[in-house]
């Protein structure tokens, strides 16, 4: 386990606070013990990547962080506010944390545009004149506002994620979660959407990504972690973590997908 | 190959690059036209062909004489049965004509049928407005419908109550008013729902029955996938006894049951206990629909949904029960045409529906004839299709709307 800080980043979480903190989080799925203790923290403005083969829990633990999954044991904290079945605190937490996912799930049913507005207009109680300009904004800054006004199953895959981010970043979070945003993707809609990431990164949003785009990895990540079999491995800044990586499993997981 | 020019790819001999665009051609002549079309349609295999002819033969078997009873040999106005009774004569449209009053309002006074024609055309007017699928103010057309129309429809169908008639008889006085003080005495007197019968009570069950078990429905449908137990026992308990049991012994147990359950003073009407007894039963089929709906949405919708911070009743209203609800619009329909249909089983507990009318009209002996019990039921067969063939077009209508923009 190496999740120890660096002094620099040491020195920023004592400016700025902890946008996540986990600790000794456990989860079984029935008898299969996904998560076993893992220990994370993320200072605010912070971009993590989390890699890892399949069914190593990396999903999950991303999931654990807006609550879609249910830890059983360890304490999560999300920007100040510990995760429990508080139905009030749970709203709260996903308000602040943007998620994208793997296929999208954007609403079918409702347009671009509607799909962004939706959640500013119902749980921030903004005006819908003010959602809409704010949602404008946002896809301009995707750059699709020409299809605010199309329905998504209209636009392409990488669109789609796109307007997926903006749809998050609609809510102004504090904290974007990614869960295998590109996996799901065309191989040339990929850098689509790997761009708009890298801009996010660069206005320092805290970020947390699970994917396998390494090369987005090397570009933003100020830490990567490497998960196997429900826990945290290895973790390191990039340079490292690519070059001289330190535990077996990491080495041969690296090899694997770097080819 | 003159578009194509020969690229020497280092020596590669396969190579080319095309220099233009090759231009749509169109599709060849023997898809289209009336011949492709009947290839294609009619006679596209032996079993196919075979089953044409016999469609055809059989239609020139029947369609003459059905032609002829329905409409050339039909006697189309009489005074009474004799014209009917003549050998050859076919519908007697006559007798429909003559009773037809009997048919829509059954035995309510006839000097006061105009309370049941205006209450139905304010009734059409907002059903209009409600499904209508560009009108403005649905949020308004839908508290009419649902709080201030069901008032009004009670006091102009029943009559005033003791309570407004008091109201009234006090306003007169504070006022001083001798029209109000009439008005109080005799506006709109009470008729008994035993009055009640024809086309309009047969609307008014269906009506209440769909309006009550499309949110009765959904309620059950969330409470049985609800992870608070007490709630999804109770659901699934109300669900499968209330489907368990046919129909009608649903209504006989709202019958002679419902009046147990209550104080005596507090007793349904008549008329309201197969309406709850009803409403109940379309309500479970409903739910059960309703969930296969529920079922079908992708659970990625719940978590993008909740990911946003949308609470649990905002999730399901905004996001999971419009697509939930245009999934099953085709079963939502057939519960609705299935419950039209079955309203003519309320005849059973008394009740004066439009069937009921019809089999009780023909009996009367200034008609009696032979053609008189088929015209009759001919008749009613020809209302109950047209209203649920109306409800098929419109939710066929409705799913084209809905489901555009949602495929490539």
């Amino acid at each position: 386990m190496t999740t120890q800080a660096s002094p620099q980043q040491a020195a920023a979480l004592a400016i700025d606070g902890l946008a996540i903190e986990m600790r000794d989080v456990h989860k079984w799925y029935g008898k299969f013990h996904v998560l076993m203790g893992v220990d994370l923290e993320v200072a605010r403005g912070e971009r993590i990547v989390i890699c890892g083969p399949s069914g190593s829990g990396k999903s999950t633990l991303i999931r654990c962080i807006n609550r879609l999954e249910t830890h059983q044991r360890g304490r999560i904290v999300v920007n100040g506010i510990e995760l429990t079945d508080d139905t009030r605190r749970i709203e709260e937490i996903r308000r602040d944390a943007g998620m994208v996912f793997q296929h999208f799930n954007l609403f079918p049913h409702l347009t671009v545009l509607e799909n962004c507005t939706l959640s500013p207009i119902w749980t921030l109680r903004m005006p819908q004149k003010e959602a809409e300009a704010r949602a404008m904004h946002f896809l301009e800054r995707v750059r699709i506002p020409e299809q605010a006004h199309k329905y998504p199953l209209q636009l392409s895959g990488g669109q789609q994620q796109r307007v997926a981010i903006a749809r998050a970043l609609c809510m102004s979070p504090k904290v974007m979660l990614f869960d295998e945003p590109t996996s799901a993707l065309d191989p040339e809609m990929v850098k689509e959407v790997l761009d708009t990431m890298v801009g996010l990164a660069k206005e320092g949003m805290t970020m947390i990504c699970v994917t396998h785009e390494m090369g987005f990895a090397r570009e933003v990540a100020d830490r990567v972690a490497f998960i196997d079999r429900g826990e945290i491995v290895e973790m390191n800044a990039p340079e490292p973590f690519f070059t001289a990586p330190q535990h077996e499993r990491t080495k041969l997981f690296l090899s694997q997908i770097l080819r | 190959m003159s578009d194509i020019t020969a690229a020497s790819n280092n020596g590669a001999p396969q190579a080319f690059v095309r220099t233009k665009a090759s231009p749509d051609l169109p599709p060849p002549l023997a898809v289209g036209g009336i011949i492709g079309w009947m290839r294609e349609n009619l006679f596209s295999s032996a079993l196919t062909s075979s089953l044409t002819l016999l469609s055809l033969l059989f239609l020139y078997w029947y369609t003459p004489d059905l032609v002829r009873w329905l409409f050339i040999d039909a006697i189309w106005s009489a005074p009474d049965g004799e014209a009917c009774r003549a050998p050859g004569a076919g519908a007697c449209w006559a007798y429909v004509n003559a009773k037809i009053e009997f048919f829509a309002y059954g035995s309510y006074p006839r000097d006061m049928v105009w309370r049941v024609d205006l209450t139905l055309v304010l009734g059409a007017c907002l059903a209009a407005w409600l499904l209508w699928p560009s009108a403005k103010r649905k949020a308004l057309a839908l508290v009419l419908f649902l709080v201030v129309y069901p008032i009004l429809a009670f006091h102009l169908l029943h009559g005033l109550g003791p309570m407004l008639r008091g109201a009234m008889r006090g306003l007169a006085d504070l006022f001083g008013s001798k029209a109000l003080a009439d008005m109080a005495a005799s506006a709109l007197p009470v008729v008994g729902t035993n009055l009640w019968g024809g086309v309009f009570v047969s609307l008014l069950v269906a009506t209440v029955g769909i309006v009550v078990s499309l949110p009765l429905g959904v309620l059950l449908a969330l409470g049985r996938r609800s992870k608070a137990p007490v709630s999804r026992f109770l659901c699934v308990m109300l669900i499968e006894i209330v489907r368990g049991v046919p129909l009608i012994t649903v209504l006989f147990m709202a019958n002679t049951m419902l009046p147990l359950f209550v104080p005596e003073q507090w007793s349904p009407d008549r008329l309201m206990r197969p309406l709850i007894g009803v409403a109940l039963f379309s309500s479970v089929y409903m739910a059960e629909v309703v969930r296969g709906g529920l079922q079908a949405v992708p659970k990625g919708q719940f978590e993008g949904a909740m990911a946003l911070g949308l609470n649990w009743w905002a999730m399901m209203r905004l996001i999971i029960l419009p697509q939930a609800l245009t999934i099953v619009i085709p079963g939502v329909v057939n519960s609705f045409i299935a419950l039209f249909k079955d309203t003519t089983l309320v005849a059973i507990v008394g009740i004066f529906d439009f069937l009921r009318a019809v089999d009780t009209a023909r009996l009367d002996p200034v008609w009696a004839g032979p053609t008189i019990s088929a015209t009759g039921y001919v008749f009613a067969a020809t209302f109950y299709f047209v209203f649920c063939f109306g409800m098929s077009r419109y939710s066929m209508m409705m799913e084209q709307r809905l489901t555009r923009g949602r495929s490539h």
